[in-house]
Formats: structure tokens, C-alpha cells, sequence
């Protein structure tokens, strides 16, 4: 309720001063709205991508999507390589005025790590920290690790005062059933300042004149509206009511494109799409699993013709994956970019010598509400597959209802998307898919292979502190997962944001993260 | 009369409680929430753990004993997802429906009593047919592909109301209402129009139905042969006479607008209570979608059981049926 009376003032106040002077409102119309305002409370990447204008790291990902300095301004890892030492930034400041010290990094990073956070997961070699003096801070690490800087950009950082003075220390725990804080208010330090949230209807945020860094932007504010309806979406940004989407939906494309006050932005994601097997000695009807043996996953993927799906069900607009991941991620070679090429009849050839029987039954399972076009690329390769004399029996449902059977082996054949966020590094495909699982390895090794040729190279990956070494191990598994066919890589799939005229720049981020610190708008407007 | 009461309010109770068992029994094929609540880096472990803090192990029975009871202290718990009171969800989501309901519900009237006399006198007319016409489009368009179609008219092409949202809103105490500024009935005009696209036609077919009823009992041809204007015949006396099923049926109806006004909401992000179940349903966030199944049934149960409570109070014949036999069942 207060939110919306200070909601009321401020639109009345900006009313007023509206009339003086044009303000540059950036209007983006999502097609989901935030979670709340607190980006530890629940697991939810969008959340923590809008709250990131808000809260920033210790390091940022720049325009090249390369890491940076952000709240701390250099860093070092001491002799016994487990504890970084980083020394923070002078004069920041956050929104409510109170100065940034090390005694907020360790009181966030203590917040973000207890036991009833969503988000533990996010620092998985996190052990303790401490604050040196005011601007040095001391993370102590499981082991040497390489990685941490990758996890530090989406760790974002909570002034301890404010924290200590609302009750707001450990994050909401819902199992308690009691509210927090933090969800209805937020004070960070980064280039924009909340200034209301009606959830569901509009989060309006203001450009903080008082941040650390040179603003790229030249925002006055965001409206952030959350539009579900993908026809509706497509409407308003026709009639101009929002100025801004990240999504603009595939099928619509032609007509936004046609629009002579719409641009339209395109390109590649980041997120591969890949098709696991099961490894385990039965499929889920009780009949023997052929998917252990090499040749028949092989036989599975030559039967996949890739250049039919980019053309009809993609529309020409995903690029065929060779590798697991995608040309940007470090790790990724050449080399690793190919495809066996469509054979189906060498795909008969194979299963016949792998004995598998005509007509062989097993779940091939699909989200309805996952990837670009999931459910059609779904019926396309199960149509493919029945042409080889197997017999897939599609399942598609919302992830919510699919999530269980796949982490529970209750399903057989099954597709993932794998962006590499937020570590934008191969080595976070590797360690959750394809190492075995352990603790916080192989968490979507769904198939439950083992490998442990594969599972040293990777451990070996995590704890080598020189780049290069790292990501010649990592290739070296890469290659490994490419040889043994764990699973078949599809596409990158498409991925298109869409401006009015108003919006003179808006960077396409591969990772699919609107980053509007560094939009710009047409002046006047 | 109290025996009566009591049993009508017992039976309302009745049908809360199997509300919510039935919830419960559907909330087991809506997927798991904690796989949506974690980040992609948590272990296996971790989800075991969130699960058992919320309660998701325990049987059936007790996550079923456990929610009846803190409900009934109005209790309702936290939403998974956006971590605040789901009776403070709701309370904020209410006014925005209702006000969409409110406004649909007087489109209705307004537009389907007279229609539904002009077709009932006229029959033959070219209006008439016309209207007859147009309700049978009324009917069979689903409400999306109608508020669709008016957001390509009025927001795309010729750019006079919003496609989306709710515009400015003004607080009354807890009450936001968008009535009293000129963005909120801005917005409304779409959303209210799309919703009561099937309500128009429902009330005009039976506003037509009764009128012919009407037209022909005897009072109206004593009317006539005294020689009353027709046009004080048929809006006056005849109309009135009509009345009484389109206020029942109207009052029914604003359940059943409350519940479906989801679709609507939908296609017009209009943030009421559909919209946030059906954000609940996508992110599996039980409090919520409980607490809103059990509100919309309630308001259901409680419209019914005044209506039926009203009736046996106008007429004592239906009291003593239900002392008999059991009564009719809302």
C-alpha cells in the first residue's frame, strides 16, 4: 500500500515536471513480470537479469559480455591459492546514501549463501568471508577454483545497515510463511533506483544521478510491464504504448518487421539445444535400454535432418550445432562445430546391427513452454525417428510438470537448453551435464551416465587457475562428450528483441539479457 | 427458518471442504514447485531439503488437514513465488476484477434488456434480425478472439484506448479503483466490452424469451384494448414484468464472470485474480492457486445460498420442501 501512495506523489510530482521538461521513459513491455524485488528469494534468472539495473556485483559482464570491474576495482588470489582477496571500489554509494564497505560484500555474501536461499547454488565453492579492512574483502574458497569471478557477476551486493535496520539479514524463507523486507524494497548501488512496483501491472524504475560510473545510457526512467500475451505484446508495441520488448514472438516477426515505426532485432542466443539419453539398463516400460551403446545414439542423431528443421520449423533463423556449446563460449573450437550429416538408411544399418527390434518403444520427452518452438522441432525429429522403424512416444507438458520425471529417470529420450549462464563458460555445461553426478555435479545429468575419464578432466578444468591450461582440458572434454555422442546438439536457437523509433540503441546481448545501462534513446522523445 | 439456515450454511461448508480437497488432488499433477523455485546450479540435495521446509513430503492427508485449518484462521500462507501474503495478493488483485466484473455486468444490462425488447417487439424487423444475428456471433466467439479483434480496432488501427494494463489508479482506503481517472476508464473500455460480449446476448436472449411470454398474458391486451401507447405497454409494464429472472440470472452470473474473467485478464493484462492464478498455475505457487480457488468457490457458495436462502424466504412452499427432502442444490 505505501508503495503505491509514494507511486501516486511521485507520478503526480513527474506529471508536473513533465510538463517542463521531456523525459527520456524508456517503455519495456516483458513478457513475464519479476518475481519480487528480491533477488535472492527465488531462483529465477529474468529477476535477478531486471534487479542487476539495481544491484550490481563485484565484477559485471561488459558490452563484449567479457568480465569486468564493477564494485570492486581490482583482486588477487593469495599464496594459498583458496582465498581471493579484492580490494572495493572508493566513494560508492547506495541509493539511500549510505556508503559501500566490505562489511556489505560479506554480509550479502553470507545472505545469499544460508542454508533457505534459492540461490546457494550460485556460489558453489563459497566457504566464508571476511572483511580485511574497509575496502578489502577475503573470500576463502572449497579448493582452488577458477570460475568465482563468473559467479561474482550475479551475486549482487545489499547495503548491511539498511539490511540490519528492516530485519532483512537472511533471505525471505517461505517455508516459514513469513513476508521479507526486501521483496517490496530494494537499495543498491547500481545505475537505476526503484521507484515503485505494482507486481503484475508496472515497476517503474529512475536513473540514479549519483552512480559510481560514466552513465552510457540517457534514461530517465523504465517502465517495466510485464505483458504475457504475445498478440497483445505485438499490439502495443504496433500502437507504440510500449517502446520496448525481449521478446517479440517468432510467428510475428514478418508483421513487426513490416511496421514502419517497429525495428526489429535479431539474433543467435547462446542456448544450444541438445537431446540426452537415458543410460540406464532399462527404459522406462521395463524393456532393455539400446541407448548404453554408442551406435545407436549415433544412428538416433543421423537420422535427424538438421538442415530441414532450421528451414521449416526454425525459419531459417537458428544455426546448426556441431559442439555443445555455442562459437562464443570459451572452450568452443572449430573443430568441434561439426555434424555427421542426414543418412537415414546408415541409420537402419546401424540399429540392425545393434539388434535393436523394428518398432522399439520408448518417451520422448517435450516442453510446451521451454525453447523456440519446442513442441514443433519435437514432432518433426519424433517423425524422423519413426522413419528409421522406431517408435518414440511423444510427451509434451509445461516444465513444471516435466521437471520431475526428468531429474526422477521417469522419462527416456528428452531435450534441454543449455546457455552456460551465468557462468558464460564451458565449463558450466560440463561440470552440471555431463560430469557424473555428484553433490553439485552432474545435477542435470538426467541420463545418468558415468564417465570417469570425462569426470577427471573436468575436475581437473575446476581447479586450474591458468586460462589456458583450463580451457585446453576443457576442449579436451568437449571432445570427448562430441566422440561418445552423449547427446546430440541441435541448434542455437533464434532469439529477437523489438524497439519502436524512439529507442535509438538497444545492444542485442547473445545471452538474451537486456542490459539498458547501456541503451539510448532518440532525443526528444 | 433456523433449521433451515443451518442446513444451507452446513452445506455451503460442505462444499468448501470438498473444494479444497479436490484442489489438493489437482495440485499433484501441476508439477513440482521447488524445481521452479531453484537456480539451475542447485544440487539435488538442496531441492530435497527446500521440499522438506515446505512441507511437500508430507502425506496427502496432512498437507490437506494442515492447509483446511490455517485457512479457516484465514491463513493462507506466503505465494512461492513473489514471497508476500497471498490474502494481501488477493486483496490487491480483488478490486481490479471486480470493478472489471462490475463494469461488464452493467454493459450487459444496458445493452442487452433493450435489445432484447426490440427483438422481441420487432420481430420481423431488419434490426431485430440483425441483432438476432450479431448474439449468435456473441455466443460463439470465444472471449479472447473477440478482445483480441478489439485491440486490433481500437489500439493498432486507430489508436484511441489502450491494448493493455490498467492506466492510473487511485486509492480509496485498500480499494484501488481506475474509475475515477481517465487513463484507468481508458483501459477498462476493451476489457469490459470483451468480457461481456456473452453476458450481452445471454441476457437478451432471455429478456426475449420473457417478453414473448409477457406479450401475450392478458394484462398486456387489456393494455392495449384500453388503448396505452404501445411503446408504454412494452418498456413499462410488460418490461417489468420480465425483471425478476434477468436480476436472478445477472447476480448468478457474476461468479461465473468472476471465474472466467481469466481469459480476459489474460489478453488484457489487466491485473486482477485470473491474471495471478494463471501466473500461479505456470510457476506451480500452491498458496496462491488454493487461495483462489477457494475465494472464487466461496464467492460462488455465498451467492448461491443467499439466492436460495431469499427464495425460501419469499416462499415458504420451498422451506418445507427442503425440510423434506433435502432441498435443491446450488
Amino acid at each position: 500500500m505505501r508503495l503505491r501512495q509514494l507511486f501516486l506523489v511521485s507520478a503526480a510530482a513527474f506529471s508536473l515536471a513533465g510538463a517542463v521538461q521531456a523525459e527520456n521513459v524508456l517503455k519495456w513491455g516483458a513478457n513475464r513480470d519479476i518475481g519480487s524485488l528480491d533477488p535472492y528469494s527465488y531462483g529465477d534468472s529474468f529477476t535477478i537479469n531486471v534487479l542487476n539495473h539495481v544491484y550490481e556485483g563485484l565484477v559485471r559482464y561488459n558490452k563484449d559480455l567479457k568480465i569486468e570491474p564493477a564494485l570492486a576495482e581490482s583482486w588477487e588470489i593469495l599464496d594459498d591459492k583458496i582465498t581471493w582477496r579484492f580490494h572495493l571500489r572508493h566513494g560508492v554509494t547506495f541509493h539511500n546514501g549510505n556508503p559501500f564497505t566490505a562489511a556489505d560484500v560479506v554480509a550479502s555474501l553470507t545472505r545469499v549463501s544460508d542454508d533457505t536461499s534459492p540461490l546457494k547454488g550460485n556460489l558453489p565453492a563459497y566457504v566464508s568471508s571476511k572483511a580485511v579492512d574497509d575496502y578489502t574483502v577475503d573470500i576463502t574458497l572449497n579448493g582452488t577454483y577458477p570460475l568465482l569471478l563468473n559467479d561474482l557477476t550475479n551475486i549482487h551486493i545489499f547495503d548491511k545497515e539498511w539490511m540490519v535496520e528492516h530485519d532483512a539479514l537472511m533471505p525471505t524463507d517461505i517455508g516459514a510463511g513469513t513476508e521479507g523486507y526486501a521483496t517490496y524494497h530494494a537499495n543498491g548501488t547500481g545505475p537505476f533506483i526503484v521507484e515503485s512496483r505494482q507486481p503484475d501491472a508496472k515497476t517503474v524504475f529512475v536513473a540514479n544521478p549519483n552512480w559510481w560510473d560514466e552513465p552510457q545510457h540517457n534514461l530517465d526512467r523504465i517502465e517495466l510491464t510485464p505483458v504475457n500475451s504475445a498478440a497483445t505484446r505485438v499490439a502495443a508495441l504496433l500502437s507504440g504504448e510500449i517502446s520496448f520488448t525481449n521478446d517479440a514472438p517468432v510467428q510475428d516477426l514478418p508483421r513487426l518487421a513490416a511496421a514502419p515505426n517497429v525495428e526489429v532485432l535479431e539474433g543467435v542466443d547462446l542456448r544450444t539445444v541438445l537431446i540426452g539419453f537415458p543410460f540406464r539398463e532399462t527404459l522406462t516400460n521395463g524393456e532393455p535400454n539400446p541407448f548404453v551403446k554408442k551406435s545407436v545414439r549415433e544412428a538416433l542423431y543421423k537420422a535427424i535432418d538438421l538442415d530441414l528443421i532450421q528451414q521449416k520449423v526454425m525459419r531459417g533463423k537458428s544455426r546448426i550445432a556441431g559442439a555443445t556449446v555455442a562459437p562464443p563460449i570459451p572452450g568452443y573450437v572449430d573443430a568441434l562445430d561439426t555434424v555427421p550429416g542426414f543418412d537415414p538408411e546408415a541409420s537402419k544399418v546401424l540399429l540392425a546391427q545393434a539388434g535393436v527390434p523394428e518398432g522399439l518403444e520408448f518417451e520422448f520427452n517435450c516442453l510446451s513452454d521451454g525453447l523456440v518452438n519446442e513442441e514443433q522441432f519435437c514432432q518433426a525429429i519424433a517423425s524422423m525417428w519413426s522413419r528409421i522403424g522406431l517408435a518414440p512416444k511423444l510427451d509434451v507438458a509445461p516444465r513444471a510438470v516435466q521437471s520431475p520425471k526428468r531429474t526422477n529417470g521417469k522419462t527416456d529420450v528428452y531435450t534441454l537448453g543449455w546457455a552456460t549462464l551465468p557462468l558464460l563458460d564451458s565449463y558450466s555445461p560440463l561440470l552440471q551435464i555431463f560430469h557424473s553426478k555428484d553433490g553439485n555435479a552432474g545435477v542435470f545429468n538426467w541420463g545418468g551416465w558415468s564417465y570417469p575419464e570425462l569426470d577427471k578432466l573436468i575436475d581437473a578444468a575446476g581447479s586450474e587457475l591458468d586460462l589456458d591450461a583450463r580451457l585446453a582440458l576443457q576442449t579436451k572434454a568437449l571432445e570427448m562428450v562430441k566422440d561418445e555422442m552423449i547427446m546430440i546438439p541441435l541448434h542455437q536457437q533464434p532469439m529477437a528483441w523489438a524497439v519502436t523509433q524512439d529507442v535509438e540503441q538497444m545492444p542485442l546481448f547473445p545471452d538474451a539479457k537486456p542490459r539498458l545501462w547501456f541503451a539510448r534513446m532518440a532525443s526528444g522523445s | 427458518m433456523i433449521a433451515f439456515l443451518l442446513k444451507r450454511t452446513a452445506n455451503a461448508a460442505f462444499v468448501m471442504l470438498a473444494v479444497a480437497l479436490l484442489a489438493f488432488v489437482i495440485f499433484r499433477f501441476f508439477g513440482d514447485p521447488v524445481e521452479m523455485m531453484v537456480n539451475e546450479q542447485a544440487t539435488q540435495a538442496d531441492r530435497m531439503e527446500l521440499r522438506e521446509r515446505l512441507g511437500l513430503n508430507d502425506s496427502f492427508v496432512t498437507q490437506y488437514t494442515r492447509f483446511v485449518s490455517n485457512a479457516a484462521q484465514g491463513n493462507f500462507g506466503i505465494s512461492y513465488r513473489n514471497q508476500q501474503d497471498v490474502m494481501v495478493l488477493i486483496k490487491e488483485r480483488f478490486p481490479a476484477t471486480f470493478e472489471l466484473v462490475l463494469v461488464a455486468t452493467v454493459i450487459s444490462l444496458v445493452v442487452g434488456i433493450p435489445a432484447g425488447v426490440i427483438t422481441a417487439v420487432y420481430r420481423e424487423s431488419r434490426l431485430a434480425n440483425m441483432l438476432q444475428l450479431g448474439s449468435i456471433v456473441g455466443v460463439s466467439l470465444p472471449s479472447f478472439v473477440v478482445g483480441i479483434l478489439l485491440i486490433l480496432a481500437f489500439s493498432v488501427s486507430l489508436g484511441w484506448l489502450p491494448a493493455f494494463g490498467r492506466g492510473e489508479t487511485m486509492d480509496i482506503g485498500w480499494w484501488s479503483t481506475g474509475l475515477l481517472t481517465p487513463s484507468g476508464r481508458a483501459a477498462l473500455v476493451l476489457p469490459a466490452i470483451s468480457l461481456s460480449t456473452f453476458q450481452v446476448t445471454l441476457v437478451m436472449r432471455l429478456v426475449r424469451a420473457e417478453m414473448l411470454e409477457t406479450l401475450r398474458a392478458d394484462y398486456v391486451k387489456f393494455a392495449r384494448a384500453r388503448g396505452v401507447p404501445a411503446r408504454r405497454v412494452h418498456w413499462r409494464h410488460a418490461l417489468r414484468n420480465c425483471l425478476m429472472p434477468v436480476i436472478t440470472l445477472t447476480g448468478m452470473q457474476i461468479g461465473n464472470l468472476i471465474a472466467f474473467a481469466l481469459v480476459t485478464e489474460t489478453v488484457f493484462q489487466w491485473p486482477g485474480m485470473g491474471m495471478l492464478f494463471i501466473q500461479a498455475v505456470t510457476f506451480v505457487d500452491i498458496p496462491v492457486m488454493a487461495a483462489y480457488l477457494m475465494i472464487v468457490s466461496f464467492i460462488f457458495v455465498a451467492l448461491n445460498t443467499c439466492v436460495d436462502i431469499t427464495y425460501a424466504w419469499v416462499d415458504p412452499r420451498l422451506r418445507d420442501d427442503t425440510a423434506r427432502a433435502g432441498g435443491r442444490n446450488g
